[in-house]
């Protein structure tokens, strides 16, 4: 059910508070108020500062727009952008806005082109934006038409600062931005270019759906290791992450704003729980085994200690390898309640037809059907619901309580608060 | 401003008669498949399929641009099992009421070894506590049937859905 078709689907306006009302809880650290999660003019100012400000936004992988003319449909924030591959091999991005009257021009997700033609008035766009020709720009019979000081370069659309690495592409609306290398930290950077090493990648495909929830929630889920040993019973039935494994919850040390969850899974198929952790764990299942294990093999394919690397780029970009199935995942925030996942599913090209089927077979654990990838659907609506329909308006954030930052227990949520630290300084919270 | 696309349309090459002999049959299987996913018994679900079949549940855009990704994937009943049980016994998710309706039943072809080419579409309406009843997803079976001891079972069903955004996610096979 799509957050527009819930029969109960009002906020309250204590919940939908106004910027002068939003009063971080004196313990800043160890608690987050509702509103973050519920407030229209809240989610307005992230839009403005956050996704509009000193921010570098995924918007495709190379991979997408190979060829001269490739362009596909992307966003930064909730702002419909267009990236597109021009013939001096440049990728550029500008927003799907015909400088004319407005019209969202290009509507296929993805495709081919010469030129960008808004279908309204004809109004066309070369592929990097730039304004073309104006139909009848002299006018008929030397009647109407453009006036004689109207410049095409003028008009064209608005194009957003372009960074690419490794095969991936991000935009930005600021002019003056940092490298992409520093504004992720050489501890972030370390992960991603594990999965992004230069290496041409094969895209496999996309998943695509809304979540009912506030877009910080999916940061906050992939920064919480916690939720991960307990919600997931498949991870920790089958090993690939119980508390006790060798894992890590990076936060990056600049600003605490990109983290990297990574474990790494025991040889054998099938965790060993101790008994004083199985007491812990509610949804551990004695002796589940699969029919089918080959599921579960984890093919060592690069020199790193983890087995498994979630990444959170913000503000809107998650980095997934998990075991050997790997994707990228672009957050589309929709309002305070709602965000779009756009998920793209890929390996490489050099690839064997082999591991390409293994990568498929493993990607059963993700996306909004995976074994782990809908229970963190359902429970982030469960949280958005909670904190939007309820009375009390906190949310409580004490384990591991003091560290902010990276911490070597899953048991912490030190990386949620320096994430928050972070946030309330651009936000002026 | 074209995207490059493959059609998924199967043409016709089965004599009239024998395409509705087993039409008729094919939609009393798609019956029978949608009231036991419809009645919650998932773990029955895997029985539909060969042992070797092939189950895919993707996005129609995938399907077209030639994309191999499944939301869901399996690779023989072994796999379709993994998940019925997971789904029964492990998954967390908020309780619903599945509603599959299957039309436009269609067969395209016969090999001679007597496996049958068919499709027909399908709607899945869901319904959560206290939400509406929503089409949650729009598509189309594609699938390959194969006779073992008399009866038709799957070799191969994908599930290519129209829903270009899914509403949160996707519990039940389709």
């Amino acid at each position: 059910m799509h957050s527009t078709h819930a029969v109960i689907n009002r906020t309250p306006k204590a919940k939908d508070a106004e910027l002068a009302a939003c009063k971080w809880p004196e313990d800043a650290a160890h608690f987050i108020p509702d509103w973050v999660y519920t407030s229209e003019a809240v989610y307005d100012q992230e839009m403005d500062k956050i996704f509009r400000g000193r921010s570098w936004n995924f918007v495709a992988l190379e991979a997408e727009v190979p060829n001269t003319g490739d362009f596909k449909r992307s966003y930064v924030g909730a702002t419909p952008v267009v990236v597109s591959r021009a013939a001096d091999g440049s990728i550029n991005v500008f927003e799907n806005r015909c400088a004319h009257r407005g019209a969202e021009f290009c509507r296929h997700s993805q495709g081919n082109a010469t030129e960008f033609v808004c279908p309204y008035h004809q109004w066309s766009y070369d592929l990097k934006g730039n304004l073309q020709g104006v139909p009848f720009k002299r006018g008929v019979n030397r009647e109407g038409g453009m006036p004689k000081d109207f410049r095409n370069e003028d008009h064209g659309l608005r194009k957003l600062h372009v960074a690419t690495r490794n095969g991936v592409v991000f935009a930005s609306y600021a002019a003056d931005m940092e490298s992409l290398e520093d504004y992720m930290t050489p501890e972030i950077l370390k992960d991603f270019d594990v999965v992004f090493n230069g290496k041409r990648l094969k895209v496999h495909g996309y998943y695509k759906n809304e979540l009912p929830c506030n877009w910080k929630m999916y940061h906050e889920n992939l920064k919480d290791p916690y939720h991960a040993t307990l919600l997931h019973s498949f991870l920790v039935v089958f090993g690939l992450l119980v508390a006790g494994n060798d894992a890590a919850m990076i936060a990056d040390p600049v600003h605490g704003r990109h983290g990297t969850m990574a474990s790494a899974k025991k040889e054998d198929k099938y965790a060993a729980v101790s008994d004083e952790n199985k007491k812990e764990m509610r949804s551990y299942h004695e002796g589940m085994r699969l029919q089918d294990e080959r599921f579960l093999d984890f093919v060592k394919e690069f020199d790193s200690p983890w087995s498994v690397t979630m990444q959170t780029i913000w503000p809107n970009l998650i980095v997934q390898r998990e075991m050997n199935t790997l994707g990228v995942r672009q957050i589309v925030p929709n309002g305070p309640n709602s965000m779009l996942m756009l998920w793209t599913m890929f390996g490489y090209e050099d690839d064997t037809e082999e591991m390409t089927q293994h990568r498929l077979r493993q990607g059963n654990l993700m996306g909004p059907a995976g074994f782990l990838g809908l229970e963190d659907n359902e429970a982030m609506k469960f949280v958005q619901e909670g904190v939007r329909r309820s009375s009390t308006d906190t949310n409580v954030l004490k384990l591991d309580a003091g560290n902010v930052g990276t911490s070597s227990s899953l048991i912490s949520e030190a990386a949620i608060r320096a994430m928050y630290g972070y946030y309330r300084e651009v936000m002026g919270f | 401003m074209k995207a490059t696309i493959q059609s998924l349309f199967r043409p016709r090459d089965i004599a009239p008669a024998r395409a509705t002999a087993l039409r008729h049959e094919i939609e009393d299987f798609n019956a029978d498949y949608c009231a036991v996913l419809d009645a919650g018994q998932v773990e029955a679900w895997p029985g539909f399929f060969a042992a070797d079949g092939i189950y895919r549940v993707t996005a129609r855009e995938n399907a077209e641009l030639g994309m191999p990704v499944g939301l869901v994937y399996a690779q023989g009943r072994g796999m379709m099992h993994d998940r019925a049980v997971a789904i029964a016994k492990t998954q967390m998710f908020a309780p619903r009421y599945n509603l599959h309706l299957v039309t436009n039943t269609r067969v395209s072809r016969e090999s001679a070894d007597g496996e049958v080419e068919a499709q027909a579409n399908f709607l899945l309406l869901q319904t959560l506590v206290e939400g509406p009843s929503t089409v949650h997803m729009a598509g189309t079976y594609y699938d390959r049937f194969v006779r073992i001891e008399g009866r038709l079972l799957l070799k191969e069903r994908q599930a290519i859905y129209d829903t270009t955004i899914i509403a949160n996610d996707l519990v039940y096979p389709l």
